[in-house]
């Protein structure tokens, strides 16, 4: 990784740093957050991973949680969840308390590689979303086709209409991307969570999936909150970021958050944050940090 | 009984080769009845619970309740009550352990393996403190279907009314888990409990299959019929329902087959269904199953490609 500008981008002018084209941020006094969290915690395994974290998510938003492994990113979407409880402060999700189950939330986690050999069909797969996880069998033909009617919208809306009879296992990682997005979508959500929906996929399917993500937030309307490793691809489409690092936690949109500055102070360490001549951003300086997971700091600005 | 292990009766005749006339002439004999109405209420359920074994990939699991339960039958065998009630009560200890381990068991084969193995010493033991016949440990070990009694026929039956009741009521849930466990517990989907709840449904389903195919020979019977069906459909209603059918007709024919030959049922029970997983690999290599991606989509996924074809060869 490198931050240094080669000879074609010296004779170009100097780019703004603020990248172009990104969605409008909504206002203070627009609807009630969606997630509200004052004085939160997290811990993993009896461990405070991060603390005094203040911040609400407004409807509509598009929020990227960034930050170094380990730092706490999936934790937050588990105490969204319902899953994990906040081990300090108060956290509301769509004005009450986290609750499992809650069918107003879609969740794509982190992508695994499903067997090759599990010969179940993406539309079957997509379908759990609608139903799977009521009791008993269904017999009901009209609900039967309801399903199916909706399996085949949320397919065609993540452009996976082709794959419904194909079997999972033997689709590529992109394509298992999108039918997970699908499942998420068939119980519509107001909150989308997608944990590194990003990470091993190339660079080009890391833009389409990004703005694919955008195009339907447009289409839906719902909350997305995107955690992921690398800021480039979602920069053109994320209203704000979330920076997640030692042992804290910085909210705002891009141009305030990643800079030398900021990132300086959250990691403790000299960080600095370069951005190249198509507007991309490179945050450098922290080879050999780590982040520090015990030391206590105060809500962020 | 002796030679109930060695076949039927029906090869000192042999078969008329009129369909009506020799099942007439099967279900004529009691043992037979008893095979017959034991033997698919337990095919039903291997059938139906295997599909969500081989969905689970928990067919070692499977595998060392089987042989966890060997202890149990012995033990029956040696204080003189029904064997499948011993392998009942061991296997489902058996199962719930491993189920309320759960996640922490997985990667641990080895501890499975050492339990499995002290169960099959500790069976071992039973049997030779038990004075009886010692055709009795090759009936656990083999299956022992032709021997049944009416009492554990009607145990079977009511096992199979127990588990598919079960079965329907946690199917939905139970199959999300088992596809995709993560969304599942964001849907509000116990996952834990559900996991339990199959386990305990896999031991049931266990006892059950042993009396047809024997402890040892468990997988022809409770995994190969859902590893077929697999392979053949890919929505999981039909898959589960295919599987059902082969496991039953797997039983019938190694039931007839048994009865006009002097061979034992569980011979029959793992060739058929050896020799159809095979025939289903060796289709699929040409059919559906291994259609290559549609040209609209990108690349596969290296994994997929990597994968070596069929392992088995004859």
């Amino acid at each position: 990784m490198s931050g240094t500008a080669g000879p074609a981008a010296a004779a170009a002018p100097r780019p703004a740093p603020v990248p172009v084209g990104r969605l409008g941020r909504p206002e203070a006094g627009s609807p009630a957050p969606v997630i509200e969290a004052a004085g939160l915690a997290s811990q993993y395994r009896e461990r405070t991973v991060w603390s005094a974290a203040d911040f609400s998510v407004g409807a509509g938003e598009f929020l990227t949680v960034l930050g170094p492994n380990g730092a706490g990113k999936s934790t937050l979407l588990r105490m969204v969840l319902g899953l994990l409880r906040p081990a300090e402060g108060t956290l509301r999700v769509l004005g009450g308390s986290p609750r499992r189950g809650n069918p107003a939330i879609g969740y794509v986690p982190q992508r695994r590689t499903l067997d090759p050999d599990l010969g179940v069909r993406a539309a079957d797969m997509v379908g759990l979303g609608v139903d799977g996880h009521r009791w008993g069998v269904s017999v009901s033909p009209r609900k039967k086709q309801e399903k199916a009617q909706e399996v085949t919208q949320a397919l065609a809306s993540v452009g996976a209409a082709h794959l419904a009879g194909r079997a999972v296992g033997r689709l590529s990682g992109g394509e298992q991307q999108r039918l997970q997005l699908a499942q998420a979508l068939v119980s519509r959500p107001q909150l989308l969570l997608l944990d590194e929906p990003l990470a091993s996929l190339d660079l080009r399917s890391q833009q389409e999936v990004s703005q694919l993500i955008a195009d339907l937030q447009a289409e839906y309307g719902f909350t997305v909150v995107l955690v992921t490793h690398d800021i480039n691809p979602v920069l053109g489409v994320t209203d704000r970021v979330m920076y997640v690092a030692g042992g804290g936690v910085s909210v705002g949109p891009p141009e305030e958050v990643i800079t030398s500055a900021s990132l300086s102070r959250l990691y403790q360490a000299d960080v600095e944050v370069l951005t190249d001549s198509r507007g991309r951003i490179f945050v450098v300086g922290l080879e050999a940090e780590t982040a520090h997971p015990h030391s206590p700091r105060g809500p962020r600005p | 009984m002796t030679g109930v292990l060695a076949s039927g009766y029906g090869f000192l005749s042999g078969p008329s080769w009129n369909l009506v006339a020799d099942v007439q002439n099967m279900l004529s004999f009691t043992f037979m009845r008893n095979a017959f109405a034991a033997g698919t209420a337990s095919a039903l359920v291997a059938g139906l619970i295997g599909y969500f074994v081989v969905l689970r990939a928990s067919s070692f699991a499977a595998h060392a309740i089987s042989h966890i339960g060997f202890a149990g039958a012995a033990g029956a065998v040696l204080i003189g009550i029904n064997p499948v009630l011993g392998v009942g009560a061991l296997s489902l200890a058996a199962s719930v352990s491993m189920g309320l381990l759960g996640r922490r068991l997985r990667g641990r084969d080895v501890v499975i393996g050492l339990v499995m193995a002290a169960s099959l010493g500790l069976g071992y033991l039973f049997i030779s403190l038990y004075t009886g016949n010692a055709t009795d440990a090759y009936a656990v070990l083999f299956g022992q279907i032709f021997g049944i009694t009416a009492g554990a026929v009607w145990i079977t039956l009511l096992t199979s009314a127990v588990v598919l009741a079960v079965l329907a009521a946690i199917y939905r849930p139970l199959l999300f888990a088992s596809l995709d466990e993560e969304v599942a517990e964001a849907r509000g989907i116990r996952v834990g409990a559900v996991g339990l709840g199959f386990m305990m449904l896999l031991a049931l389903a266990v006892s059950e299959a042993v009396q047809v195919s024997g402890v040892l020979l468990i997988f022809a019977l409770l995994v190969a019929p859902g590893a077929i069906a697999g392979r053949v459909s890919r929505r999981p209603a039909a898959a589960l329902a295919l599987s059902a059918v082969l496991a039953i007709l797997i039983t019938w024919a190694s039931l007839a087959l048994a009865f006009y030959t002097p061979y034992p049922v569980s011979f029959y029970v793992t060739s058929l269904a050896f020799v159809l997983y095979l025939g289903v690999r060796a289709m699929g290599r040409g059919a559906g199953l291994r259609r290559v991606a549609a040209p609209a989509s990108p690349a596969r996924e290296p994994a997929a490609e990597a994968r070596p074809a069929a392992t088995v060869r004859t």
